[in-house]
């Protein structure tokens, strides 16, 4: 494949504080140019672990045993700490799960925007602040002017996760890794930053990354997507194949077992447990 | 019914390690119980285990050098003072003092501090403001100028010493244990014991306190070591103990004053002094690691 | 008989109060203007709302564990607004609480053992300790959990795990209603399922009413007969399932459908915008 941003390869790791277990086993996924894919799975899927790894910031508890990350040719596993350091934040960029805790509290929102064009993109101060402003207009932050002068705290949750989407896309990146942006979100709030990024996305042809629980999510915002138990990959393809002619059980009775709100008897069937121990086997745990 | 702990993990069946067992694998523990345990046994047996009287004078055996500095005699270890008195013993004898007013005064402070700062933090209003008020200016005093002073009033002796430690330091408690209550209170299992029906005092003494254990020991430990030097500055400026009761507190101040001649009368009982202090803040520390179900995981 | 088992008219709570000589008083914070919610007995009623609706609060006041500042609630017939905590306290065991966060919700140096017999023992619906084992075997064995379990601490035990010991304090008082706050949130789909699934089981099995609380209009599907839409404090619709989500009123309601993703291929969804 010509347009592949990212590509990982057999990525295998454990976990030093739970004994050695693994907790990615073999994974392969890839990333075209432009292309949004959802991450998925229960909660210790791995799915954050395989961003982390791609992020270079693995807990030191994790150790990779095995198989590559190649961004755009380059290995990013063997890469050394400074030349990591210049992909993340400018051809690589986050945007964290909690608007919380991911700003700074005691700086104004401007400040923090334009640090990272300063230090990235070698910008001058007045050229970053005209550039973060433009930016904060551009994730649809109705008062820009005032957005800069905030404090964070002076902002709602959903007002705070457009700024660090903003941050995010700020350099240009050609990857974006979004991890579970919308969990500590209402649900109106929600649907306006999926289209956020999304838009964004579309208009700067970035690919991203997107983790995530929520199969629903997936269905609305990516093209293709990656379901994961256990470590392992169960199922991969475009998202409409994967929804409506799923290839394993687990991911069948995984779509059946969430409740909706169009049918009154949906979220009340569980996983059957022969599922998951048919499930088990095949992965090999235990 | 079939067994559907699906994606949860299965309850183990192998216990998970006791409590004891627990404290023993903490290295701070092991290291700071280790000392004061020895140091228990020292005061305990100190006129079995000194190798001389410690107020025994003989000038002839003045100001020796410790047993590993040439010139000195056979059994005094760490040397004697001016007056001809073995520094080893003395230091044995001095254990008492400290760990018997380390022991007392931080029970006593946590006894009361742990008793306001509860009704404090889980009674509020009037009590909360009348108790809190009362820590504010409390703390508000100076507290070795406060110490002195005390001792000044209720005369010397370990009694005093011990009162004045109480006096000052129970706000510590209260601050930190009223703190702790009011962070416990807003937890669920609080709403959850209050949804169940049981009384207010009932909650506090069932739900909250036990909670507040692991915080209390290491603030007792803590505490324990401030005592042993509080009892050491007043005994330093001769306000403890009659001066021929050895105390740590007195052997410095004597030593402070022949720093340049026989320097080891003021390093022996600076030494022991730090050891001590800083094995009752690693015991604290370790213990409230271990103490804590939630932290030990 | 009367058929409602909870009334609740014209509830208001408001947080904070007056500045005095020593406390420093927030300015009062009104959460809840004016709510009124009836539960009939064996009724399983959705309340469902975003961030600051106050649905946590109005839980919280149908159980008497904040104050209302103006309003009535009846339980069974009987007037609690304003009753003494004393006189409360007997009728705890028939209004039971599930709580969001099980290991917030237990207290973690107690037991299960302990945290579950506890309150069988104090209100007397065990006469002694065998006794109120035996019964708390029989309810854990019915939300699938082995009796190996009494012996652990709450941190010992896995989220799902925890989840069904809060239902199982709660079965255990043979409680007439029972108050579900976000208890499903913070589960995986799998394990919310089973929990969902155990809820609606015990609530027609033990004639159980239920107020469900929720952000997630999907969840109050599933289990819900009854659903309260609440927006900044206010009911803004109200009615049967099958009506408010086949067609809602209220515009409110109808975005925070629209607003709720489907595990389905739908290509327009994203830029539909509801307005409110």
């Amino acid at each position: 494949m010509t347009d592949a941003l990212l590509n990982v390869t057999g990525l295998s790791a454990v976990s030093d504080r739970e004994g050695g277990l693994p907790v990615l086993r073999d994974v392969n996924l890839s990333l075209r140019k432009g292309e949004v894919r959802g991450l998925v799975g229960e909660s210790g899927a791995g799915k954050s672990t395989i961003a982390k790894a791609i992020l270079g910031i693995l807990p030191r508890t994790v150790r990779v045993t095995g198989g590559w990350i190649n961004f755009k040719g380059r290995d990013l596993l063997g890469m050394k700490p400074p030349e990591l350091r210049n992909i993340m934040g400018s051809e690589i960029s986050l945007i964290p799960q909690d608007p919380q805790t991911a700003l700074n509290p005691g700086r104004r929102i401007g400040v923090q925007l334009a640090d990272g064009l300063r230090l990235k993109r070698g910008l001058s101060a007045k050229a970053a602040e005209a550039r973060a402003l433009q930016l904060l207009a551009d994730v649809q932050i109705r008062d820009p002017d005032r957005a800069m002068a905030s404090f964070p705290h002076q902002l709602s949750g959903g007002m705070r996760q457009r700024v660090l989407i903003a941050a995010a896309f700020a350099v240009e990146p050609e990857l974006v890794v979004a991890d579970e942006p919308t969990t500590a979100l209402d649900v109106t709030v929600q649907k306006e930053i999926l289209r956020l990024i999304r838009h964004m996305q579309e208009v700067q042809g970035t690919g991203v990354l997107f983790v995530t629980h929520d199969l629903g999510i997936v269905a609305q915002i990516c093209d293709s997507v990656t379901l994961l138990y256990g470590g392992k990959v169960i199922e991969d393809g475009p998202v409409r194949s994967v929804l409506e002619n799923p290839q394993h059980a687990y991911t069948r009775a995984l779509i059946a077992a969430g409740p909706r709100y169009d049918r009154p008897d949906a979220g009340l069937e569980p996983v059957p447990e022969e599922v998951f121990r048919a499930l088990r086997q095949e992965i090999g745990i235990r | 019914m079939a067994e559907p702990i699906t994606i949860a993990a299965p309850v183990a069946q192998t216990r998970p390690p006791s409590r004891v067992k627990t404290l023993l694998t903490q290295p701070k523990v092991l290291f700071g119980g280790g000392f004061i345990l020895l140091l228990l046994v020292i005061a305990i047996f100190a006129p079995l285990i000194a190798p001389k009287d410690p107020l025994e004078q003989d000038l002839m055996l003045g100001s020796l050098p410790p047993a590993w500095i040439d010139g000195t005699e056979p059994g005094y270890y760490l040397g004697t003072d001016d007056l001809g008195r073995d520094v080893l013993s003395r230091l044995l004898y001095g254990s008492r003092i400290a760990l018997f007013v380390a022991f007392v005064s931080a029970s006593l402070a946590a006894l009361i501090g742990t008793v306001l700062g509860l009704l404090a933090g889980w009674y509020g209003g009037w009590t909360d403001r009348i108790i809190s008020r009362i820590v504010d200016i409390w703390m508000a005093f100076p507290p070795v100028l406060l110490s002195i002073l005390l001792v000044a009033v209720f005369g010397s002796g370990v009694h005093s010493v011990i009162a004045a430690i109480v006096i000052i330091d129970w706000t510590r408690f209260c601050r930190v244990v009223r703190a702790e209550t009011l962070a416990q209170a807003q937890l669920d299992y609080i709403t959850a014991a209050r949804t169940v029906g049981f009384s207010r005092m009932k909650i506090l003494t069932r739900e909250i306190f036990p909670n507040i254990v692991p915080v209390l020991i290491a603030l007792v430990s803590l505490e324990m070591g401030i005592a042993v030097v509080v009892e050491a500055i007043l005994s330093f400026v001769g306000l403890s103990v009659s001066s021929d009761t050895p105390t740590w507190g007195g052997m410095i101040a004597q030593g402070r004053q022949l720093i340049h001649h026989t320097w080891w009368l003021l390093v022996a009982p600076l030494a022991v002094l730090f050891a001590t202090v800083l094995a009752f803040n690693q015991l604290g520390a370790g213990l409230r690691r271990a103490l804590d179900p939630v932290m030990r995981r | 008989m009367d058929r409602n088992l909870l009334v609740a008219t014209g509830i208001e709570v408001t947080y904070g109060k007056r500045a005095s000589l020593f406390g420093s008083g927030k300015p009062p914070t009104p959460v809840l203007h004016g709510v009124d919610i009836h539960i009939g007995r064996g009724q399983t009623i959705g309340i469902v709302g975003e961030s600051g609706s106050g649905k946590t609060t109005l839980g919280r006041a149908l159980l008497r564990l904040v104050d209302v500042s103006s309003g009535n609630i009846t339980f069974d017939g009987k007037d609690i607004t304003h009753i003494p905590e004393n006189e409360i306290r007997p009728l705890r065991r028939r209004m039971q609480m599930i709580f969001q966060d099980p290991m917030a919700s237990l207290n973690p140096r107690h037991t299960i053992r302990r945290i579950l017999t506890g309150p069988l023992l104090l209100h007397g619906i065990a006469g002694d300790t065998a006794e109120a084992l035996n019964r708390v075997k029989t309810v854990l064995d019915r939300v699938s959990l082995p009796a190996a379990c009494l012996d652990r601490y709450p941190h010992e035990l896995s989220g799902g795990q925890r989840q069904r010991i809060g239902i199982a304090r709660a079965v255990l008082m043979q409680p007439d209603f029972v108050l579900a706050d976000e208890i499903v949130s913070g589960l995986d789909v799998s394990t919310q399922a089973q929990a969902l699934k155990l809820l609606k089981e015990l609530s027609t099995e033990l004639g159980l009413a239920m107020a469900f609380i929720s952000h997630d209009l999907s969840v109050i599907r599933a289990i819900c007969d009854h659903v309260y839409v609440l927006r900044l404090g206010r009911v803004v619709e109200e009615g049967p399932c099958e009506r408010v989500f086949a067609s809602p009123s209220a515009a409110y309601t109808r975005a925070l459908l629209d607003a709720i993703p489907l595990p389905e291929y739908d290509p327009g969804w994203l830029e539909r915008k509801t307005e409110v």
